[in-house]
């Protein structure tokens, strides 16, 4: 017997991150959670007029909400599963190295977030939004959401047992939308709870998208809270997530 | 030796599950790692494996440590919990894991020779433990592994899809992959195995061929009435017990003809018909000697 080599990582990867894209398409619940209630959010609110919370505060809102959907409720829950089915571990014997598992998950959450992007914002303008900032800006703090929250889920589902992960990401989404400047403005909260909510990454992201997409600015506070829960959530992950339930 | 285990330790707490195992694996041959629950089987291949890692002793897979980048696609993993992404399809599992390789199997082909072909567009998490288990056979092989570990490959199969994992392990070997597997089934480790291991208490009790381990002193089996009177044989140096209601084995130091003639006269006078008669020794009575034969939690 000669052996086998092994495919290019390239070749790897691209497999890889179809397949991550097709398990997240087949995941209904997952869509619900990260398509049609942000979608359904946006609509409604705008609707009902809350106020302070029209069509231009609701878009940079829902935006973060969706991020946070994919890239920590949707994540932490799905491989919380893979983790519990002994698939991590099991492909942890092949080719396949966790370099390149990671860059197709991430890869996949990427490609979930664009089309949760523009599914929201055709129908922010289709709303009557008008965005008066820059993009870059908007798609670092984008970048840095999506860092802090994929940590914080990750963290989670390496930890948690796969009943436990479903529980608390779920749990960590209705509380990070009721405190995350989502649907309505933090000013609405108590002083103290709002003081809180400040420094948690859904309020930053929301309130940073809110700065960039309407004023063209940059906040230095939501940059910051974003990378403080990027590098702690990613470096807590690293360090204890086992890949074997 | 392509898989090389030497004083190999493994502690969970207080205990020892694997405590100073020694095991050789070559290429070409099949390896079987016998021995009761608990007795440190999985611990010592999931340590070759790579999916854990020792706590004292060497172990080297073709000269490399397990886990190690440059062994993976020279590896066939099967591990305990037959592992797949719960909502991918069964063929599309197989395809992924063949996509890792430069030079895979044929995928559709496997799953038909697996008999998975009915349920290959079925969700992982839809499949029954017995197609779990034979995707997991198929991806360990796949990618044509020159090292193939195989931890309990055919338990809970029925007996065709064990006959045919049997089958498949001959023709590994045959190409001549190292096999090395886990089973506490007898049969199992008689039909196939090259080299037989038995480990009990996380140490190598014996190891040999299955005619090494049996040779030596004999045994007549038999299928009785339960309950016959064991005090009652009255041959010298020969000593009858009754493992499981109704199951005799009689040992001695040799068995002769007229030990045979003793056993059955034995049971004519309590009016029992000794059936499935069988002389000589086999790997279960060897086994049992030297593990014991208290059950275990």
């Amino acid at each position: 017997m000669s052996g086998n080599a092994p495919a290019p990582a390239l070749t790897i990867l691209g497999r890889q991150t179809a397949m991550e894209l097709r398990l997240s398409l087949r995941r209904g619940e997952s869509l619900l959670l990260t398509l049609v209630i942000p979608l359904v959010l946006l609509a409604f609110f705008s609707a009902v007029k809350v106020d302070g919370a029209g069509v231009q505060f609701l878009v940079p809102g829902v935006l973060a909400l969706a991020v946070m959907s994919t890239a920590f409720t949707g994540q932490a829950i799905a491989t919380g599963f893979e983790r519990s089915y002994g698939v991590l571990a099991r492909l942890g014997t092949t080719p396949l190295t966790r370099p390149v598992l990671l860059t197709a998950k991430t890869l996949g959450v990427v490609a979930v977030e664009v089309v949760q992007a523009a599914l929201l914002v055709g129908l922010g303008y289709v709303l009557g939004w008008h965005p008066h900032g820059n993009p870059a800006p908007a798609l670092l703090l984008l970048v840095l959401g999506t860092a802090a929250f994929s940590g914080l889920g990750l963290l989670m589902a390496g930890t948690l047992r796969a009943e436990g992960t479903l529980a608390a990401a779920n749990g960590v989404y209705l509380v990070l939308l009721l405190l995350g400047g989502i649907v309505f403005p933090l000013t609405a909260l108590p002083h103290v709870v709002r003081s809180i909510a400040q420094q948690l990454p859904a309020a930053a992201l929301s309130h940073g998208l809110r700065a960039s997409l309407g004023q063209g600015s940059l906040p230095g506070h939501d940059v910051l809270v974003l990378a403080v829960w990027a590098v702690a959530g990613i470096a807590l992950a690293a360090r204890s997530f086992r890949w074997q339930a | 030796m392509t898989v090389r285990v030497r004083g190999l330790v493994k502690a969970y707490g207080s205990l020892r599950a694997v405590d100073g195992l020694d095991l050789d694996a070559a290429a070409g041959a099949v390896t079987a790692v016998l021995g009761p629950n608990g007795a440190g089987k999985t611990s010592t291949v999931e340590i070759c494996e790579g999916l854990r890692t020792a706590d004292g002793g060497e172990v080297a897979v073709l000269g490399l440590r397990p886990g190690s980048r440059a062994l993976r696609h020279r590896v066939g993993v099967m591990p305990q919990q037959p592992g797949g992404y719960p909502g991918a399809r069964c063929a599309e599992m197989l395809r992924l894991v063949a996509s890792y390789f430069a030079d895979p199997l044929d995928p559709a082909a496997l799953l038909d020779r697996l008999g998975l072909t009915e349920v290959a567009r079925t969700s992982f998490r839809r499949l029954s433990g017995g197609q779990r288990q034979r995707l997991s056979l198929a991806m360990a092989v796949v990618g044509r592994p020159e090292v193939v570990f195989l931890d309990e490959p055919t338990a809970g199969l029925d007996v065709q899809a064990r006959a045919e994992t049997w089958q498949l392990v001959r023709d590994l070997r045959a190409e001549g992959a190292c096999v090395l597997l886990t089973t506490h089934d007898m049969g199992e480790a008689t039909e196939l195995a090259d080299h037989v291991v038995v480990v009990d208490h996380g140490r190598v009790r014996a190891a040999g061929t299955v005619a090494e381990l049996t040779a030596g002193a004999g045994s007549v089996r038999f299928r009785s009435t339960p309950g016959l009177d064991t005090g009652r044989l009255a041959v010298a140096g020969a000593r009858v017990s009754e493992p499981e209601p109704g199951r005799y084995v009689v040992t001695a130091a040799t068995v002769s003809p007229a030990l045979v003639a003793d056993v059955t006269a034995w049971a004519a006078a309590q009016g029992a018909m000794p059936d499935d008669l069988q002389v000589g020794r086999d790997l279960e009575d060897v086994f049992l000697e030297l593990t014991g034969r208290d059950l275990r939690a």
